[in-house]
């Protein structure tokens, strides 16, 4: 028997007693990592307060900060899009869109519709970037151009909200296909003399960037959003070498003139307002 | 140099051991009852081989180094070929050539993509993926073409446009939807081949077409097959199996029955196997699809070609 014995134990981890707090009551700013009372950001239309960040917002919060209240009215909501490729990767298409349309309670990644803005009568698509990446596949592509031929037959602006991955990859052929119908619409449009803005919000890349989302009359961009034609990802591993900072940003393309103006979050309806009514010579 | 691929191996064996034999005969030495039936070894094991693709043996065809490119088209179909340069603003893309030539006599424009043969012209055509300006040349010389009122026919075998720092700074996206834009609204009638790799919205930006015609052994996709594969599966690697998920070949596209009007049967083989009867038999469906859209006026062509991707969809709706 040893001369020397421990009388106490050993020191045990203390439990970990973190402070529990109710999810969402504090959001961490994904660009200045300041951790800021939610409500705050939602109050400040989902911008940060401290840095100016654009946060992604629905289709339809984007719907209530541009429209008129009580103006909207969606059109082509219940179309859904198919499986008629049989496409499948970690899960089968078809259950993926099941699924996504129960996540979210839409039924594709873009909401149409008209409206007013200021009084002045619009047809508008807007991006939900929450339904599969707001890819566009058939049902985008078919809704955008349903809102382009609304637009030419009331003879009423057209504005699109982008916030898209790009082409959905489940549909293949289908989903390219969209790119030039949606951009064949767009012709229409121009020959008719209506207005088309596209604001372009965080992220828009791809194949909507590659189509409708640069042929507006005029491009307005949320600040700091990313915005180009390849990932920056696919350049990387493209050139293999590190992207100058500010690549692909909002700033940058206006500096290199793909975009005519940066407009924040607050000032967006005003700003769409006075233009559409110069345009319009209303 | 290898200049075939895996699955073409056993073939291209037994013709080496044919050629072989015709050099070893003599007067003497009949080798012909040999080579004879080597020959119908050799057609029987073609069939075999060729019936029984899977669709990334039909990419790897599509992509395949002696397979035929714009500039080889260009010189069995047309005669009075005259290539120009430019874009007018920034400068000349090597990887989409654009120009004009007689089609049996008929003045055209002709507009495709090129790739290189050896290594200094792959890298000088940037491996046919267009900058902006790329875009930007065609789009000029179709706008031309409405302006002489002569037919396009451009030939469509890209992996993408090119993914760049400086072709996103010169607008990649916008010079592509452009493209769509103005193709679509074009007075002249439009007649797009796809010949090797239909590369996403690299591709489509001059395949706005009156008709669109795949080769037998093209691809056509909205994402390379290894593309699709880094994005889903996070493995590069997984290319084949990709190419099953997104049905890309010219008789998927044909199935779905309103993208593409019709495929071009390819020699034996593959294009690369007889250039010559390739680019014969793609002659003759542009003659065809030509004569008929000739009928047609202006405003009819821009309506035809409007009305043609407007019915491209899969989808349902719900009340």
């Amino acid at each position: 028997m040893a001369w020397f014995r421990k009388k106490k134990a050993g020191i045990a981890p203390v439990e970990q007693k973190q402070v529990q707090m109710p999810e969402g009551v504090w959001t961490k700013c994904k660009n200045c990592d300041e951790i800021i009372y939610a409500k705050e950001i939602e109050r400040n239309l989902n911008v940060c307060p401290k840095c100016d960040y654009h946060f992604r917002i629905s289709a339809r919060e984007r719907i209530a900060l541009i429209l008129d209240e009580g103006s909207f009215v969606e059109m082509d909501s219940g179309i859904q899009s198919i499986d008629f490729l049989d496409f499948k990767d970690s899960k089968k298409y078809k259950e993926r869109i099941k699924a996504t349309i129960k996540k979210t309670g839409m039924n594709d990644a873009v909401v149409c519709g008209e409206g007013t803005i200021n009084e002045l009568p619009v047809a508008v698509a807007v991006f939900d970037f929450s339904f599969m990446g707001g890819s566009m596949g058939s049902v985008v592509g078919e809704k955008i151009t349903r809102a382009i031929e609304k637009g030419l037959e009331a003879r009423a602006p057209v504005i699109v909200f982008s916030s898209s991955g790009g082409a959905r990859m489940q549909e293949s052929i289908m989903s390219l296909m969209q790119m030039a119908k949606t951009s064949a619409a767009l012709a229409k449009l121009k020959k008719n003399g209506i207005p088309f803005i596209s604001v372009l919000t965080d992220p828009t890349t791809g194949g909507v960037t590659a189509s409708f989302a640069m042929l507006g009359d005029l491009n307005i961009a949320e600040p700091r959003a990313l915005i180009g034609f390849a990932g920056p990802r696919v350049i990387e591993q493209t050139i293999r070498q590190k992207l100058p900072e500010g690549f692909q940003r909002s700033e940058y393309l206006l500096e290199h003139g793909m975009v005519d103006m940066i407009v924040r979050r607050q000032e967006m309806k005003e700003r769409l307002s006075q233009v559409l009514r110069i345009f319009t010579k209303s | 140099m290898q200049f075939y691929l895996d699955f073409e191996k056993p073939i291209v064996e037994l013709e080496q051991k044919i050629r072989e034999l015709r050099e070893f005969s003599t007067e003497n030495v009949d080798f012909s009852s040999d080579i004879k039936k080597l020959e119908k070894k050799a057609s029987k094991l073609r069939d075999d081989i060729f019936s029984n693709l899977n669709r990334w043996q039909r990419t790897q065809l599509a992509r395949h180094m002696i397979r035929p490119y714009t500039l080889d088209y260009i010189q069995h179909i047309f005669t009075d070929w005259f290539e120009v340069h430019g874009d007018r603003n920034f400068r000349d893309d090597p990887a989409l050539i654009c120009g004009f030539a007689r089609l049996d006599g008929d003045p055209c424009v002709v507009i495709g993509h090129q790739k290189g043969r050896d290594t200094k012209e792959k890298v000088y055509r940037n491996f046919g993926m267009p900058n902006p300006e790329g875009y930007r040349k065609a789009l000029r010389v179709m706008q031309m073409a409405e302006q002489f009122g002569l037919p396009v026919f451009t030939f469509v075998d890209t992996p993408g446009a090119f993914p760049g720092i400086g072709a996103e700074e010169r607008g990649q996206a916008e010079a592509i939807a452009r493209n769509l834009r103005e193709m679509a609204a074009l007075s002249v009638p439009v007649i797009v081949t796809i010949t090797g790799e239909g590369g996403s919205g690299g591709a489509l930006a001059i395949a706005v077409g009156n008709k669109v015609q795949m080769m037998e052994y093209s691809v056509y996709s909205v994402i390379s097959p290894e593309g699709c594969a880094a994005i889903l599966w996070n493995d590069g690697t997984k290319g084949p199996v990709a190419a099953e998920a997104l049905k890309l070949t010219a008789s998927d596209i044909n199935k779905l029955g309103n993208v593409i009007d019709n495929v071009i049967p390819e020699p034996t083989g593959g294009a690369h196997n007889n250039p010559a009867e390739a680019a014969a038999l793609v002659k003759k469906a542009l003659k065809a699809h030509l004569d008929e859209l000739k009928q047609l006026s202006g405003e009819e062509l821009v309506e035809q070609r409007y009305q043609k991707f407007r019915a491209m969809t899969q989808m349902t709706e719900a009340e």
